[in-house]
C-alpha cells in the first residue's frame, strides 16, 4: 500500500511561514492497492491538492470520512471528482440516530454556508453509513468502528495483502482513564491499531496542553505513542497537529516524546506531502 | 482479549467517576464491570473477582424478594434488561461477601447503540433505607 498525507492538521486550516513543512492543510490521507484502487481517507482541505493531481480521466472515488467536523469535509465540494459528470463517488461516513448521512453534509454543503447545493454536484454520488461490518472495497478489506471523540467518530483498519494500516486521527482514549492507558480491552481503537504495519493517529497536543483541553475529543503526543505501544504498532505517524503549532515546536514535541518513551516503533513525523510505503514484511 | 465496544467503555469510565454504584453485564448477562460503591454494597471487590458469568454472579447474591423467597436469575431486572432488552426495576433484598443482608433498589436498562446493536444493560442500584 502506498499512503500519501495531503492534509495533517487538526481543527483549522493554518498555513503560513510557520506550518510550512507539516503544512496547514486538515486530514485527507490516500491509500493505493497493489490493483490501483485509491482510498481517500477524510475530506479535509488537503483533499483539494489531492484532486488537482488526478487524471481528468478518473471515474471512480471512495471517499472515506471518519466524522463530520468541518476539517474533514471542508474540502469535499474543492475536489474536482465530484465537480465532473459520471464520475461515480462513494462516500462512507457514521451513522447517526436521526438524520442520514446525506442530510447532515448537506447542512454544509448548502447556502448560506456554502454557495452549491449537494444535489447540484455533477457527479453520481453514493452515501453509505457505517459501522456496518466489514467493507471490500476491490483489494482492501476496510473495518470501521467507533471511537471516542464528540459525535459519531470512526477509525479505520484497513487491510491488503497482509498488510495494516490504521487511520484514527481524532481520538481521545485516555478521555476519563484513570489510568492511561488502561489493559486493550478497555482502550477505545485498540482493536483497530492492533498490530498494525501502520498507523495514523491523532497526537493534536503537547501533554501540557491535553490537560486544559481535557474531553475536546484529541490526545497528546505522548497517549498517541502509548497507544501505539499497547497496540504494538510497527510504525507511528503523529497527525492532526493543532493549528497553533508551528514546525519546529512539533519536531521538538516528537524528539521530547520520543526520548521520554523509547518507542519500539518507527516514529514517521506526519508531514503534508509525504508518502509512505506500508507492507507487512 | 480484543477491546469492548466503545460505547460499554464509556459507560465504565463514567462508573469509575460515579459515586452511585453500577454494574455492567454483557448482551449474555456476564458480568463486565462494577464500580467502588457497588463493591461496598456487594461485599466483593472487583479487582479481586474480575469478570463473572451470569450464572454466578445471579446467584452469588442470594437475591431474595421481600417475603424471604429466592428471586429466580431470569426474574432480576439486570436480567431482565438483558434477556428482554427494556427497562425494569425492582426492590429485593441481597447477601454480599460479608454474609450482611442488605435491601437494595435497583434499576436497570438495556445497552442498545446506534444500528441497533445491543451491548449488554446497565444497573444502578442503592440502598434505600440508609
Amino acid at each position: 500500500m502506498k499512503l500519501t498525507l495531503w492534509g495533517t492538521r487538526g481543527s483549522l486550516a493554518s498555513p503560513g511561514p510557520d506550518t510550512v513543512r507539516y503544512g496547514g492543510n486538515t486530514s485527507c490521507v490516500t491509500v493505493e492497492g497493489s490493483a490501483g484502487t485509491m482510498l481517500v481517507l477524510d475530506a479535509g482541505t488537503g483533499i483539494r491538492g489531492l484532486g488537482l493531481s488526478l487524471p481528468e480521466t478518473i471515474d471512480r472515488a471512495y471517499i472515506l470520512l471518519t466524522q463530520l467536523h468541518m476539517d474533514h469535509i471542508q474540502g469535499l465540494p474543492f475536489f474536482g471528482p465530484l465537480r465532473r459528470r459520471g464520475v461515480k463517488v462513494d462516500i462512507w461516513g457514521p451513522a447517526s440516530t436521526t438524520l442520514s448521512l446525506r442530510s447532515r453534509l448537506m447542512r454544509y454543503l448548502s447556502p448560506p454556508l456554502f454557495p452549491v447545493s449537494l444535489r447540484e454536484i455533477l457527479s453520481d454520488l453514493t452515501f453509505n453509513e457505517l459501522p456496518h461490518g466489514i467493507l471490500e472495497i476491490n483489494e482492501f478489506k476496510v473495518t470501521a468502528q467507533l471511537v471516542i471523540h464528540p459525535n459519531p467518530t470512526l477509525g479505520y483498519r484497513i487491510e491488503e495483502a497482509g498488510s495494516v494500516v490504521t487511520y484514527i486521527p481524532d481520538h481521545e482514549p485516555a478521555l476519563s482513564a484513570p489510568t492511561f492507558p488502561p489493559t486493550a480491552e478497555w482502550t477505545s481503537g485498540y482493536d483497530l491499531a492492533a498490530g498494525a504495519d501502520l498507523l495514523i493517529h491523532d497526537s493534536q497536543y503537547s501533554d501540557e496542553m491535553y490537560h486544559v483541553r481535557m474531553g475536546f475529543g484529541h490526545s497528546s503526543l505522548g497517549q498517541a505513542m502509548q497507544f501505539a505501544r499497547l497496540a504494538g504498532v510497527k510504525r507511528f505517524v503523529p497527525f492532526h497537529h493543532d493549528p497553533v503549532h508551528s514546525d519546529d515546536l512539533i519536531d521538538r514535541l516528537i524528539e521530547t516524546a520520543v526520548a521520554a518513551i523509547l518507542p519500539s516503533f518507527e516514529v514517521i513525523p506526519g508531514k503534508e506531502g509525504a508518502t509512505v510505503i506500508v507492507n507487512s514484511r | 482479549m480484543s477491546q469492548q465496544e466503545i460505547e460499554v467503555i464509556l459507560a465504565r469510565h463514567l462508573a469509575e467517576y460515579l459515586a452511585l454504584p453500577i454494574f455492567i453485564v454483557d448482551p449474555e448477562g456476564d458480568m463486565l464491570y462494577y464500580n467502588e460503591p457497588a463493591e461496598v454494597i456487594l461485599g466483593y471487590s472487583y479487582n479481586e473477582t474480575g469478570p463473572m458469568p451470569a450464572e454466578e454472579w445471579s446467584t452469588i447474591f442470594h437475591p431474595v424478594d421481600q417475603e424471604g423467597n429466592p428471586i429466580q436469575p431470569e426474574d432480576l431486572p439486570l436480567m431482565i434488561a438483558t434477556l428482554r432488552r427494556h427497562p425494569a426495576h425492582r426492590r429485593f433484598w441481597i447477601q454480599g461477601l460479608d454474609e450482611e443482608n442488605r435491601e437494595i433498589e435497583l434499576t436497570a436498562f438495556p445497552l442498545i447503540a446506534q444500528g441497533d446493536r445491543f451491548l449488554g444493560a446497565l444497573a444502578i442500584f442503592w440502598e434505600p433505607t440508609r
